[in-house]
């Protein structure tokens, strides 16, 4: 089986590629590239995503055909997709942060600041914080409610239909923080810096 | 709720562990890559570096642990010391740092901050303030502690904040080392100004002083090395203190 990890030359993804492949071992080859071609072509994709909506939107637009792929991929042929950080936010029609940026539109809906209602609540929310699963999610496999997870973001998906919603985390207010719509798979937090349940995580789309 | 972090720190030299007091008199005490390992199996929330001296030396040995560490530990993990550039911050980042902290690069020139925070987004770049008290103010200082900027560190963080810094570092130059405690006051004082996370550093001595950081000084995370790296107390004994003591942790 190949996984692979679409690089779009947007922050680092160093620590995805590392935990991949910590879990991977030697049972699933793990691809990190932006060619469409190998993307077709594998089984599994992870789509991660550091800095502002705008500027993940803009790097992958940069890279010619790739959104088409990802498209082709996830929506025509249904095979399983995991979005992490910004590349969970993508998922969205649009994205407020800089400035008003579509996205793929894969699940209606919004990314928008989170309320921290003042300054009561520091941004970005960075550190560990408890997942209240509200669904039982593919990923979720063997990880218990309220288990730790590493976020870093100040932007929060909002999505329409709140059925795609797996679990979500208290900070100001209840924020998503994973999502599973058929094949499309996305967690705000970090499971390649959350430790062996994070790695868990990974371990559970690489086995789906 | 969001716990408050606990990150041990490694003072490392030519891809040593070591440990400043007062930024002088240096002790050797192990393998960086195998200390962040044991630090990260034992619960850290987090695992910074800080090349001390690579403002000066040859620093290549520090892509080298970084790269190591990231291989094995799966807790974010912060590096700082001698980072000067755009292309510094790439090379750690792309090495497996998560996070990378600039120090006296902000100071000289406030270009590092804002370009880098656009870039790699403010997620990764952390402000890293030597502060030291003069008077009633705190001034900032850079080149590891050397040489006094005069900038007022309040001022200073507040910029910091305005220039895309994620976080900021605050350490008590006239606390580190000593083992006496946060400078509390500088703490608060920083942390009531920014809306960003602020980790307190230097001068712990026990575990009441993590207490009195988040407590009293308000700090996000505690960052604290010769109490944990001399067997003292493990990261998981920190913990559960803290947890006794009421303070949100990740257990």
């Amino acid at each position: 089986m190949n996984v692979t990890i679409v690089d779009y030359k947007s922050g680092n993804i160093s620590s995805v590629i590392n935990s991949f492949k910590e879990v991977a071992k030697e049972k699933v080859n793990v691809e990190v590239t932006s060619n469409p071609n190998k993307i077709k072509s594998s089984d599994k994709v992870v789509l991660p995503g550091q800095g502002s909506f705008k500027s993940c939107v803009e790097a992958l637009n940069n890279i010619d055909g790739l959104s088409d792929t990802l498209n082709e991929f996830t929506i025509i042929n249904k095979k399983p997709l995991l979005g992490i950080c910004v590349g969970l936010q993508m998922f969205a029609d649009i994205g407020y942060e800089e400035t008003e940026t579509r996205g793929l539109g894969w699940i209606s809906g919004k990314v928008s600041k989170i309320d921290n209602q003042d300054g009561k609540f520091k941004l970005p929310h960075i550190g560990w914080n408890e997942i209240n699963i509200v669904k039982d999610s593919k990923i979720f496999k063997d990880i218990e409610n309220n288990s730790h997870m590493y976020f870093v973001h100040s932007y929060e998906f909002v999505p329409n239909d709140k059925k795609v919603i797996s679990a979500t985390t208290n900070y100001s207010t209840k924020v998503v923080c994973s999502v599973e719509k058929e094949n499309i798979f996305g967690t705000q937090f970090h499971p390649e810096k959350s430790d062996k349940f994070g790695l868990k995580i990974i371990d559970n789309f690489i086995s789906l | 709720m969001l716990k408050n972090r606990i990150i041990p720190c490694l003072d490392v030299k030519n891809g040593r562990v070591v440990k400043g007091i007062n930024f002088v008199d240096l002790k050797d005490a192990g393998d960086p890559v195998e200390q962040a390992k044991i630090y990260s199996d034992g619960g850290a929330d987090e695992i910074c570096f800080l090349d001390i001296t690579a403002s000066n030396e040859n620093r290549d040995t520090i892509y080298d642990v970084v790269e190591k560490t990231s291989k094995k530990c799966f807790v974010p993990l912060t590096v700082g010391g001698g980072v000067r550039s755009i292309e510094d911050i790439n090379k750690l980042l792309n090495c497996g740092a998560d996070k990378v902290s600039i120090n006296t690069a902000a100071v000289e020139n406030s270009k590092v901050v804002i370009d880098s925070s656009k870039k790699f987004g403010s997620q990764c770049i952390v402000v890293a303030i030597d502060a030291k008290k003069n008077g009633d103010k705190w001034e900032v200082f850079t080149h590891g502690g050397r040489n006094n900027s005069g900038i007022d560190a309040l001022e200073y963080a507040e910029q910091m904040e305005k220039n895309g810094a994620g976080e900021l570092l605050v350490t008590s130059m006239d606390r580190d080392g000593t083992q006496v405690g946060y400078d509390i006051d500088l703490m608060s004082k920083i942390s009531s100004k920014v809306n960003i996370p602020v980790i307190a550093s230097g001068g712990v001595g026990n575990l009441d002083h993590l207490v009195d950081g988040i407590k009293l000084g308000k700090a996000s995370a505690v960052l604290a090395a010769s109490i944990f790296h001399y067997g003292k107390h493990s990261v998981k004994e920190a913990k559960d203190y803290l947890d006794s003591k009421g303070i949100p942790v990740r257990i």
